[in-house]
């Protein structure tokens, strides 16, 4: 039991970076059907943001960057879906492709930029230490995190029930062409849907900072697993996405705690096919009567 | 030359220039490149199938590839240490017993069958699970993704089992050939040169018949060929395990002619390089899948010697401009001239044959669950 406790903390650090990352996504993939494979890359923007801005505000560098790297790695987005996303709205495949590419892109770019060896963030001072809880040291910058992706999910949803443009962005997802219809310019709410969900992974990059080193490939190592949180939390469902990242966030602590790190990612894996079987289109479905 | 004649001609052409033009013109190392292009090649065959005739955007085929690549590694691996003794790697890292997974594999028979059947059913078993959920598309895209992502992870984790992130290499004894002589090298070549051969007459032959005319049918519209009352489920199920069996056959051609079978060949990156390669062939015809295997890798070997750098901008905008401008890749732009060319010399209006129409359809129910 004390083995099991002691998991925890552990398992909800790895579920609030999870959720963090995803949360972006459910924007961009739930939302518009859009699968940006550069979000990865977007994240890494926002890294390199709290990285420069390192320079001028010393240890601070990761509360300032919060703002500075949404809107960077949003601007990025807005220039991405302005140039090329736009136009492949219904072809998600096609999309997933080119946003590949950009991300290949984006990372020799910062490669070029920043060099290929990782970088350090220094965490502020105020984050050094931790909490002991359940006979398992809890790093304050891990807490820092988990309380990072309580207020993130606590915005966005806020953002989508309580504003106007929230709303129209809702009714623009669940019918498009009625949305239209009702005289909301779905253009302009795809631009901008996707500069805030690319703006998050701009936070969720320098949340990243006070983890580890960061590097041109910080991207590559999240997105995989993002992507998974969204599927099995449904499209475009925020509450999905939140349980679907504690869910698969304490599977995989615990899953690496009975067998190894190895294993642990394989059973990610089955679970999530597993939990398919029973709800194909995850955990909470949008009801549409339109026929595909 | 009538259009009939067309497609038979041009295969006699290429064949000719592989088997004939290539081994006389090529030395050795070169021509050893040109057999590890082709063994892409089948590969790239495999996913022409499931993605551009079944839209089945398969993000993890270096999956299958390695499961082929490994059951012929472990053969070689084995043959080599001789009856009795453990593969050099699973001494380093202090394994004392052969594990059990492996004990199969002292049989060449068993290895070759397995790095066609264990791949193909590997595919089933995840087609059949996801596919009959009506789980496609982007979900089923990034579920493949997540596949190659945990298969590495896995394999660099257990080292003594797999040999970890070095994988399997150093074959001294191909089949009772040395694989550094230029003989073998030779052999090689042409068996990889056969079998793409081969498997393209295979999936020409299945794209002609009724499956594959479902197959199609599947990718641009899945409902309306449920409501005719098939299973579209099968159809993929079916396409998907041939793809991964092309995949896997790669993988047992790639072990002799390059050496080494690592993670590092099948993760999401490589695997998601296939579809690249496919993208720009072209995905909607097999021959340009075939075709970009090849050209696709060529070009990596050869800018990437020189500028690292430049290559992955040069990869990353070639793509971003064949799937803006040119969804057809280059089968999709040769057609287009030789369209544009008929109809000059004939002066008839548009070709009597239609345009493959984009997977547009198929791909649109994705967007609204």
């Amino acid at each position: 039991m004390e083995a099991l406790l002691s998991q925890l903390p552990i398992g909800l650090s790895i579920a609030a970076v999870l959720m963090l990352v995803a949360l972006g996504l459910t924007f961009t993939f739930g939302q518009m059907g859009v699968i940006n494979m550069a979000h990865g890359e977007f994240m890494m923007a926002g890294a390199y943001t709290a990285y420069v801005l390192q320079d001028w505000t010393g240890r601070e560098a990761v509360l300032a960057a919060l703002p500075v790297a949404f809107a960077v790695a949003g601007a990025m987005g807005l220039v991405l879906e302005r140039a090329a996303v736009r136009r492949f709205y219904g072809r998600p495949l096609d999309t997933l492709l080119l946003t590949w590419g950009v991300s290949l892109v984006l990372q020799q770019l910062a490669r070029d930029i920043f060099g290929a060896p990782n970088v350090q963030v220094r965490a502020p001072g105020w984050l050094d230490g931790g909490v002991r809880m359940f006979g398992s040291q809890l790093p304050y910058t891990r807490l820092f995190i988990i309380v990072l992706a309580a207020v993130s999910a606590l915005a966005i949803w806020a953002y989508q029930n309580r504003t106007r443009q929230g709303r129209r962005m809702r009714s623009v997802m669940q019918n498009r062409q009625l949305a239209a219809c009702s005289g909301i310019d779905t253009g302009r709410v795809d631009q901008l849907t996707f500069f805030i969900g690319s703006g998050l992974a701009g936070v969720a990059g320098v949340a990243l900072t006070l983890i580890g080193p960061i590097g041109p490939n910080l991207g590559t190592y999240y997105i995989v697993d993002a992507f998974l949180v969204v599927v099995a939390g449904g499209l475009g469902r925020l509450r999905g996405a939140v349980i679907a990242a504690l869910a698969l966030g304490l599977l995989d602590s615990y899953a690496e705690f009975w067998t190894d790190a190895s294993l642990a990612k394989v059973i990610g894996f089955a679970a999530i096919v597993v939990f398919l079987q029973a709800r194909p289109q995850g955990l909470f479905v949008l009801r549409s009567r339109a026929l595909t | 030359m009538t259009a009939r004649m067309r497609g038979p001609a041009l295969f006699t052409a290429v064949a000719l220039l592989v088997l004939v033009v290539a081994p006389a013109v090529l030395d050795p190392f070169r021509l050893g490149l040109l057999a590890k292009y082709l063994c892409f090649a089948i590969a790239a065959l495999g996913i022409g199938l499931a993605w551009g005739q079944g839209g089945m955007l398969t993000l993890g085929q270096g999956v299958f590839f390695g499961l082929g690549g490994y059951s012929m590694a472990m053969y070689l691996k084995l043959h080599d240490a001789g009856p009795g003794n453990l593969p050099d790697f699973m001494v380093w890292s202090g394994v004392e017993r052969l594990p059990l997974l492996w004990k199969p594999f002292t049989s060449p028979v068993f290895a070759i069958a397995a790095a066609v059947v264990v791949p193909a059913a590997a595919a089933a078993l995840l087609g059949l699970l996801v596919f009959r959920q009506r789980v496609r598309g982007a979900y089923f895209a990034i579920l493949s993704q997540a596949l190659a992502a945990a298969f590495t992870i896995w394999l660099v984790g257990q080292q003594g089992l797999t040999g970890g992130t070095n994988g399997l290499t150093h074959f001294y004894d191909v089949f009772g050939r040395d694989p550094e002589t230029d003989g073998a090298k030779r052999i090689f070549y042409f068996v990889v040169a056969v079998v793409l051969g081969a498997l393209y007459l295979l999936a020409r032959q299945l794209m002609k018949s009724r499956f594959g005319r479902l197959l199609v049918a599947v990718r641009d519209g899945e409902d309306r060929v449920r409501f005719l009352g098939y299973n579209p489920a099968t159809v993929k199920t079916v396409a998907f395990a041939v793809s991964a069996a092309m995949a896997g056959i790669a993988g047992a051609l790639y072990v002799p002619v390059v050496g080494i079978i690592s993670p590092s060949l099948l993760g999401v990156v490589p695997s998601i390089e296939l579809v690249v390669a496919v993208a720009i062939g072209g995905r909607f015809s097999l021959a340009g899948a075939a075709l970009g295997g090849v050209l696709l890798n060529w070009a990596h070997t050869t800018f990437s010697e020189q500028y690292p750098s430049g290559w992955v901008y040069l990869q990353g905008l070639m793509f971003i401009l064949v799937i803006m401008v040119a969804p057809g890749g280059v089968a999709g732009a040769a057609r287009w001239a030789a369209e544009a060319i008929g109809r000059r010399r004939t002066g008839r209006g548009p070709s009597s044959v239609p345009e493959p129409a984009g997977p547009t359809h198929g791909q649109k129910e994705v967007a609204a669950p």
